[in-house]
This record gives structure tokens, C-alpha cells and sequence, in this order.
């Protein structure tokens, strides 16, 4: 166990320090672009996991939830003159209260039935963007979106800075997470996904876990929205569109559905893929499309998900091993001193 | 005198025109063990989902332990002591046989979100007193060896073996086991029969709903027969092997003509 920490802490230094050279070695900062990009998606995918992943219910508003934090930044800023970090720090809370009610009121419903009302709640969303012009723009969209003002020294004027922003944003959406989901909250959780049956007859009050699990998924959302709105600085209303829920599902499929790292990995790993293969223009969803397929069929506990399987099994059986062996050393021990 | 922990009285469950349990009246003594037994369709596992608070009654009265608990949702059921097992236990197969096991005393535990984000002193004592609690029950049904194995990889014995120790990491007071040597060999039935013996002489209430009769009758200080969502018989194992309703309950009327 304590080796496995050990590993553990070793790897994720070893990513930190990848993704903090990783603005030094790209070659260009279209680069640095796509990849403080794909952070922020793989922190609404983090979200995304805490309810899919984690608690097992399909929640397809995800994008709008996301909307919602982006639009309170893009407005609160363009429109009524807030500081940008006020407007941030409230983009996630926001995007929780509203992720709350809705959460109460979708979470009445349960399976495919549950995620056909919440596909409907994240076209609400869209739809209310869209045509409350008034408030939202509307299809104009919020343009001149300030950039995150400086803190002391830093300041986040260069894709550069803001991507180092965006990781230390990723990097504490990633702690606090691996604390949620390692305690008795994220077992709760996982209680639920197995079966709501079960869970509730130990003693898990169903609704009062769902929520939390929903409001949470939506707080990141909302934070991942307040950091694209602050990077990006152009906000429309296609954000909140049910396509960008379906690219974070399959991010969290691809990386690991119901693991730490996962979504962080396939939000990466897709992000690249998909601009590796941009050259091939609206025919790369025929190579896109038969990859995931692949990637489900024979993986369909994704990257992480099947190295801990992996790595479970190798200790169980290692252990039983060496059991084998004490047990076989004593056997022999016990013949010798027969004789 | 014996001691009634659960009792119903005309305990009835109507699904549209269908009366799954009809007027029941049924008292399970502490520290016995009952099997609740009747043909397919008579409404056993019902009469569980009634009792753990599952479905709401349609009329009729549940006490545990002298209160009336009717109304009450299933977490509050097992917060009160009422523990099941069902048919079927979903594990989650990516985690190891242990981990499974840490959410079964949560329910005693009162550590929330934030005692999560910031780790407090509470958390880790409640984390660990839920690890000591699934060590316990573990130890208890014989599996401590496989502590560290992937649920996946676990046999359907072991698996009900697991059942009944996450049952007992919520600290029950009565066990409700649903067909609990269902899909298992002879051998390994009388080993589950043994452990069920041993729940109850550690004083817990144990109820079960079992077809194999072998193992209700060597097994069981009472029986319940139900048959078409009425009781039709309620007695010691003699009682019941006797009994005349029961025999033509499950061989069909006409077999003591046809004999």
C-alpha cells in the first residue's frame, strides 16, 4: 500500500512537471492554446465524472451548466462593470444553485428517463441564451470579455500565463476531487452507481446523495465555464449546446469512466487527436468515430480503469503468491525437522 | 415470554387490482430465525419490501420493536437496524472486496462534504471506524483472505458471503436474507446455513426467504407460509411439514385424492 502511494505521487509529479515544461517545448502557442483548452474541458469533465461516473446517473445538461458559469463571468464583466475574479468566484456557486434546483427536480427520475429530462434541461438552458437576448446578447454572443486581472506579480495578459492559471486551476479541481471521491461522500457515491437498491438499504438516503453528487458535478462545470470565458474572452451561445455534453462523456468513456484521472486524460488524449486530425476535415469523424467504437468495445473501462483492474489483480495474485511460497517454505521446513 | 421485534398486523400491498400481500398478520421473535416460504408469486419478497420500508403499505400496521414505523423509507429502515440481502448483490467489480465493504457502516457515520475537502479529524476517525466495522464483518462470514480481491473476480459463494457482510456492517438488529443459498452447490448451502446459525446465536434476529427446504427446515425456529399474498400457515418446521393447507399450497389440490 505504501509503495503504491509512493508510485502514486511519484506520477502525478510527473505529469505536473510535464504539463509546467509543456509551454516551453511547444513549438508554437496555438499549442499552448489547445492544450490550456483542453484543461478547462477536463475540468467540467471532472464534474461530469462526480455524477456520471461516480453516483452513475447520465446527466446531459452538463454544457448548459457550463454555460451558465461562462455567462456569468462574460456578463457580470462585459455588461455591469465587475471585477473579473468577483465575477469568477461566483460563476461556480451560481452554476451549483441552479445545478441544485435542477438537480431536486431531474433527480425525481431515474435511468434513461433521467437523462432524457436533463437533455431537455441542457436545451433549455441553450434555448434561454439564445433568446433572452436582452440579458444574454443572444446569437451575437458576449464579445470583449476583460482578461483575468493580475494578482500581485502575475499577471495574465499572454496565452502563456493564463495556461499556467487555467493548470493551477485544474491541478486543485484534481486534489479536492481525490479527496471527495476517496472519502465516505465519493463511497456513498460509488454505493449508488452499483445499485440504488443497495444503497439505500444501507442506509444512504438516496435524494440528499444525488443532489450533493449533482450539485458538486455542477459547481465544476461552473468553474470550468468562468475559466473559458476568462481565456477565451468570446462566449456564444452554442456552449451550452448538447454536442459539448456528448464530447465530455466520451472524454470521461476514454480515460476512465468513474476514476481520478480519467477525464483529465481523455479531455487531453481527444482534444489532441481531434487537431491531429483536422486535416482530414469534416471526414475525420469517419476515422473518429470507428476509434471510440474500438476504444469501448475492448476497453470499456477506459485508459485508467483498466490499468487499475490491471494493477489489482497483479497485487491479489502476487500476494497469494507469496503466501504460496511462506506456505511451502514451512512444509518444508516441517519435513526437514522430521528427519 | 419471547420477545416480538417485528410484528404486522393485516399487513396488505395492492399493485392496481393485484393483492401481492393481503392481510398478514406476522411476529418475529429476537433472536430466532424465521423463513418466510410459499410457491412463486406468493408475495415473499413483497412482504421484505413492505417490511425494509421499500413500498409504502397499501393498509395495514408494522411495529419494530413496539414503534410504528410504517411510512418509513428504506435508509431510515436500516438506520433503525433493519439490514437485507437481495437475490442478487451488485458489487463494484473494479474495486477490491474491502473497499466494497467501507460504505456498509456509512450509515453510522455522520462525516459530510466538507469534512471531506478538508480532511478533518472527524473524517479520518469515522473512515476508520467504518474500515474496522468491514474488517469485523468480513471476518465474520470467513473471507478475510480475499479482503484484497477484485470484486469481479469473486465466486457467486463468496459473493453471498459478502452480501451478508455488508448487511452486517450497517450493525443491524434483524437480518431480512433474500433467498440467501440461491445459485449455490449443496456443500456450499450447508456452509451459508452454518453461517446464518452463527448470526443468530450472536443475538441477531434473522429472517429469510428461502426455496430449498432442506435448508429452511433444518434451519428455521419458525416458518410463515404464504401462498397468493395470504398467510396460510405459521408454525415450527413439524407444524408446518404437517400441515394440510401447505402440502396442497405447493403440490396443487387433488394430490391427496390422486394418492
Amino acid at each position: 500500500m505504501k509503495l503504491d502511494s509512493r508510485l502514486e505521487y511519484g506520477l502525478y509529479a510527473a505529469l505536473l512537471a510535464i504539463a509546467v515544461a509543456f509551454p516551453f517545448l511547444a513549438s508554437n502557442e496555438y499549442q499552448v492554446y489547445v492544450m490550456a483548452l483542453a484543461f478547462i474541458w477536463a475540468i467540467a469533465a471532472m464534474g461530469l465524472n462526480i455524477i456520471v461516473g461516480y453516483t452513475g446517473q447520465l446527466n446531459l445538461a452538463h454544457a448548459g451548466f457550463m454555460a451558465i458559469g461562462a455567462y456569468t463571468v462574460g456578463l457580470l464583466t462585459v455588461d455591469y462593470g465587475v471585477p473579473f475574479w468577483i465575477a469568477f468566484l461566483l460563476a461556480g456557486p451560481l452554476a451549483a444553485l441552479l445545478g441544485f434546483l435542477g438537480g431536486l427536480l431531474s433527480l425525481r427520475l431515474k435511468t434513461h428517463f433521467f437523462s432524457i429530462f436533463t437533455l431537455c434541461v441542457g436545451y433549455i438552458i441553450y434555448l434561454l441564451i439564445e433568446k433572452w437576448d436582452t440579458l444574454t446578447h443572444g446569437t451575437v454572443g458576449v464579445i470583449g470579455i476583460p482578461a483575468p486581472s493580475p494578482i500581485g506579480p502575475f499577471t495574465f495578459d499572454n496565452t502563456r500565463s493564463v495556461y499556467f492559471l487555467v493548470l493551477a486551476f485544474l491541478v486543485l479541481a484534481i486534489f479536492v476531487k481525490r479527496r471527495i471521491v476517496r472519502s465516505l461522500v465519493g463511497r456513498s457515491f460509488v454505493a449508488i452507481r452499483n445499485s440504488d437498491e443497495l444503497a439505500e438499504a444501507l442506509g444512504i438516503n438516496l435524494m440528499r446523495t444525488k443532489v450533493l453528487a449533482f450539485t458538486l458535478s455542477t459547481f465544476y462545470a461552473g468553474l470550468a465555464g468562468g475559466l473559458f470565458a476568462g481565456f477565451v474572452r468570446f462566449l456564444g451561445p452554442d456552449l451550452a449546446r448538447e454536442y459539448h455534453t456528448f464530447d465530455m462523456v466520451a472524454f470521461v468513456l476514454v480515460g476512465g469512466i468513474g476514476t481520478l484521472m480519467g477525464p483529465v486524460l481523455g479531455a487531453i488524449a481527444l482534444t489532441w487527436i481531434t487537431q491531429s486530425l483536422q486535416f482530414l476535415e469534416t471526414y475525420r469523424m469517419i476515422v473518429f468515430g470507428p476509434l471510440l467504437i474500438l476504444l469501448v468495445m475492448f476497453w470499456p473501462n477506459g485508459i485508467i480503469g483498466t490499468y487499475t483492474r490491471w494493477q489489482a489483480r497483479r497485487r491479489e495474485s502476487g500476494g497469494a503468491a507469496s503466501a504460496a511460497k511462506r506456505k511451502s517454505k514451512e512444509l518444508h521446513d516441517e519435513a526437514r525437522a522430521n528427519v | 415470554m419471547s420477545e416480538i421485534i417485528i410484528e404486522t398486523r393485516a399487513l396488505t400491498k395492492r399493485f392496481g387490482g393485484l393483492n401481492a400481500v393481503k392481510d398478514v398478520d406476522a411476529r418475529i421473535e429476537r433472536g430466532k430465525i424465521t423463513a418466510i416460504i410459499g410457491p412463486n408469486g406468493a408475495g415473499k419478497t413483497t412482504f421484505f419490501n413492505l417490511v425494509s420500508g421499500t413500498f409504502p403499505l397499501t393498509s395495514g400496521e408494522l411495529r419494530f420493536e413496539g414503534e410504528k414505523v410504517d411510512g418509513k423509507r428504506p435508509d431510515e429502515m436500516a438506520r433503525l437496524g433493519i439490514a437485507r440481502t437481495f437475490q442478487t448483490t451488485s458489487l463494484f467489480d473494479g474495486a477490491t472486496v474491502m473497499d466494497n465493504l467501507i460504505v456498509g457502516h456509512r450509515l453510522r457515520t455522520r462525516s459530510g462534504l466538507f469534512d471531506a475537502i478538508f480532511q478533518t479529524a472527524r473524517l479520518r476517525e469515522d473512515e476508520r471506524i467504518c474500515r474496522d466495522k468491514a474488517e469485523e464483518a468480513l471476518d465474520f462470514v470467513g473471507l478475510r483472505h480475499i479482503a484484497n480481491r477484485l470484486a469481479a473476480d469473486v465466486t457467486q459463494e463468496e459473493r453471498k458471503r459478502i452480501a451478508f457482510a455488508l448487511a452486517l456492517a450497517t450493525d443491524p438488529k434483524v437480518l431480512l436474507l433474500d433467498e440467501p443459498a440461491g445459485g449455490v452447490n449443496p456443500e456450499e448451502t450447508a456452509g451459508l446455513a452454518d453461517l446464518i446459525r452463527k448470526m443468530a446465536a450472536s443475538g441477531l434476529t434473522i429472517c429469510l426467504i428461502e426455496h430449498k427446504m432442506d435448508m429452511v427446515m433444518g434451519l428455521a425456529d419458525h416458518i410463515i407460509v404464504l401462498d397468493h399474498g395470504v398467510k396460510i400457515a405459521d408454525g415450527s418446521p413439524g407444524e408446518i411439514r404437517s400441515n394440510p393447507l401447505v402440502i396442497e399450497a405447493y403440490l396443487g389440490a387433488g394430490h391427496d385424492a390422486a394418492a
